[in-house]
């Protein structure tokens, strides 16, 4: 329950929007709360911030935050975001997507929003299932597990997102837990300061659709299983292989500095116009 | 500057920029790859931004978040790639983001003929994205036409808050005809209307309005867009009492302004026509030579060359075409728009002249139905 001398309260959207769509026991609450953290902590204005989300349980999180919000299509998010932020610069966006959403039929924008470098604060719930359609397997199912889609167990193998968003070229790529909730609002400060494609992978569960199916327990219990998997980057540099597999290993796990992608093209137009020689007004 | 020979795809690029279009995101495609191309030259000498993106649904979505942003915006693409943004059409007719998309035709379905001109996006143009929703389309028929109901598909888009589709065709885009850019009459160019509220008494989707003031992201109206549907404030509702003002208010802005909207050009025959030709785009071309020779026949007959083909405006048409008792609708495709003329005037009175082998319909095929028995 927030109470108002909280100080994400200023930040939630209270007139008719509470309580929330999702389940309780969710961790999306958490992944809000740590990203109004990191708006909180960077102290920006509510109208410079814009959160632009996918479609799913993550999709609706953009109804709730008292930005400038846009709720686009499935998987698109990114591909708005990229024309808003061309728009207008100087905006922080912010990009909430689901793993289904980000990966599957947003794969394509994902890897080329990353490859571009532009200035995006992509975080990515991933929470291994597609909850809000009922439990349908997704990208980053581990291979085996049931699914409404998946009966007899899925056999394909997951992605995995920062592995992707490294390889597509991101900036800056991090990965924590809604358990981790400190960190992943440190996390996604970070991402937001990065002049660059940010990835910032924040693991859940959905205790609902897929928890339920696969024997994970409660919520409480997949949140305690989050806690056990979750290790640093130094805990699993001292892991065998074997003992890493089904580990979570957090932290930043690429930090580079490449042009971004809106600072390039203010180079363009500044050429193009001294080439014009201001001959149209803008 | 004096007239020289332009490019349909060029027009259209003038257009833009006369229009004020300051953003422009798209993906590959003949036939209308020229127009990406002058834009990421010309977009950047006026300080606005050029975007080639991984393909056509991001396209769309890049256009209506700059759109979002403030800035006026559009894509360019043919049918394979209209084909993909009716998914962000949709998106922009249900939460009333000003676009303007250009679709020059080409053979289809699916690759189809490239590239060949057609005329087979009619329809698309119409439902092709899914759920009822109000469209402008506009639909040129020579260089200068390009360049004119570019802007206008610009002036619409704002005024309107609509997507608006340029539906051009190979024929048209690729045609060089000589114009005067500069020289053209100076099309007045609407922007978006503002609101003149504080942020606590904006609602972007004011049923009380026939077009609500859409403020740009970053001017200090914090609000919520969204693809479901939404109230008044752009919230998802489920409300019986406010999804049925949403559906009557976004219906109602365009069909009341009907006559503003629907634009045509007839010739001075269609008055007492006895037999009258409607056409649209490159086909309007061999029906105005038709027409030339069924007169010189001494054949009461006329021309109705429809530049907005949605909406239909089903009185002004009927009007228009009274005095006809025959009304040939010549198309690059197997009879689409004629679907509307004979919902309006009756089956009997209208004849159909159709082709789809990637070649032009011929005044001679066109003049043949109007004196056919």
């Amino acid at each position: 329950m927030i109470v108002e001398d909280h100080k994400i309260y200023p930040y939630l959207r209270h007139k008719k929007k509470f309580p929330g769509v999702w389940c309780a026991g969710c961790g999306i609450g958490i992944v809000l709360a740590a990203i109004v953290r990191a708006v909180n902590d960077l102290g920006l204005a509510k109208d410079d911030v814009a959160m632009i989300s996918g479609i799913g349980c993550s999709g609706r999180m953009s109804v709730y935050v008292d930005f400038n919000t846009m709720h686009t299509t499935h998987g698109r998010a990114l591909a708005f975001a990229t024309g808003l932020k061309m728009a207008r610069p100087d905006m922080h966006v912010l990009v909430v997507m689901g793993d289904g959403d980000a990966l599957a039929i947003g794969g394509n924008h994902f890897i080329h929003a990353a490859r571009r470098n532009i200035d995006l604060t992509a975080i990515v719930i991933n929470n291994s299932i597609y909850g809000m359609t009922g439990g349908q397997y997704s990208p980053t199912t581990p291979m085996g597990d049931l699914a409404s889609t998946a009966p007899y167990g899925t056999i394909e193998r997951p992605f995995s997102i920062c592995a992707l968003a490294i390889a597509a070229g991101a900036a800056y790529v991090a990965r924590s837990t809604v358990y981790h909730a400190w960190e992943l609002g440190r996390l996604i400060r970070q991402g937001m300061e990065k002049k660059g494609f940010a990835v910032v992978e924040a693991i859940s569960y959905c205790h609902t659709t897929y928890g339920r199916r696969n024997q994970k327990g409660t919520a409480v219990d997949m949140m305690r299983e989050l806690k056990e998997k979750g290790i640093t980057q130094a805990a699993a540099a001292k892991l065998s292989r074997e003992d890493l597999e089904g580990k979570i290993v957090r932290g930043v796990l690429a930090d580079r500095a490449y042009p971004e992608y809106t600072a390039e093209y203010d180079k363009i137009i500044a050429r193009a116009r001294a080439e014009a020689g201001e001959r149209v007004p803008a | 500057m004096s007239r020289r020979l332009v490019q349909g795809n060029t027009a259209c690029v003038e257009g833009a920029l006369w229009a004020g279009c300051r953003f422009f995101a798209g993906y590959p495609i003949t036939p209308a790859s020229e127009i990406s191309e002058r834009l990421s030259y010309e977009l950047p000498r006026v300080g606005g931004k050029f975007i080639q993106m991984e393909d056509e649904i991001a396209s769309l979505a890049a256009v209506i978040g700059a759109s979002v942003g403030g800035l006026k915006a559009m894509t360019a693409t043919s049918g394979p790639g209209f084909s993909l943004m009716q998914e962000n059409l949709g998106y922009a007719a249900m939460a009333e983001i000003p676009c303007v998309i250009v679709d020059v035709q080409r053979g289809g379905p699916s690759t189809g003929l490239p590239t060949s001109p057609s005329q087979g996006d009619v329809m698309q143009a119409r439902w092709g994205t899914h759920g009822d929703h109000p469209i402008i389309a506009l639909c040129p028929s020579s260089v200068a036409e390009v360049y004119d109901l570019t802007v206008e598909a610009f002036n619409y888009s704002e005024k309107y808050r609509t997507p608006v589709i340029l539906l051009m065709d190979e024929i048209v885009a690729h045609m060089r005809e000589p114009m005067d850019v500069d020289g053209r009459p100076q099309i007045e160019v609407v922007d978006r209307s503002k609101t003149d509220v504080p942020p606590e008494w904006y609602f972007p989707y004011d049923e009380t309005r026939s077009v609500p003031p859409l403020v740009s992201f970053g001017e200090g109206f914090r609000y919520h867009i969204t693809g479901l549907m939404h109230d008044r404030a752009g919230f998802p509702t489920e409300r019986q009492d406010e999804i049925d003002p949403w559906w009557k208010r976004v219906f109602a802005k365009i069909n009341d302004s009907m006559d503003q909207i629907c634009l045509y050009k007839k010739d001075d025959g269609l008055e007492d026509a006895r037999t009258a030709v409607i056409a649209y785009g490159c086909t309007a071309r061999s029906a105005a030579h038709a027409v030339k020779m069924a007169r010189a026949r001494r054949h009461k007959a006329g021309l109705l060359t429809l530049q907005t083909i949605w909406p239909f405006h089903d009185a002004l048409i009927g009007e228009l075409v009274s005095s006809a008792r025959r009304v040939i609708v010549p198309e690059l495709n197997l009879g689409q728009l004629a679907l509307e003329v004979e919902r309006v005037l009756g089956r009997s009175r209208v004849r159909r002249v159709n082709r789809v082998d990637g070649e032009l319909i011929t005044p001679r095929q066109i003049l043949d139905a109007m004196e056919g028995g």
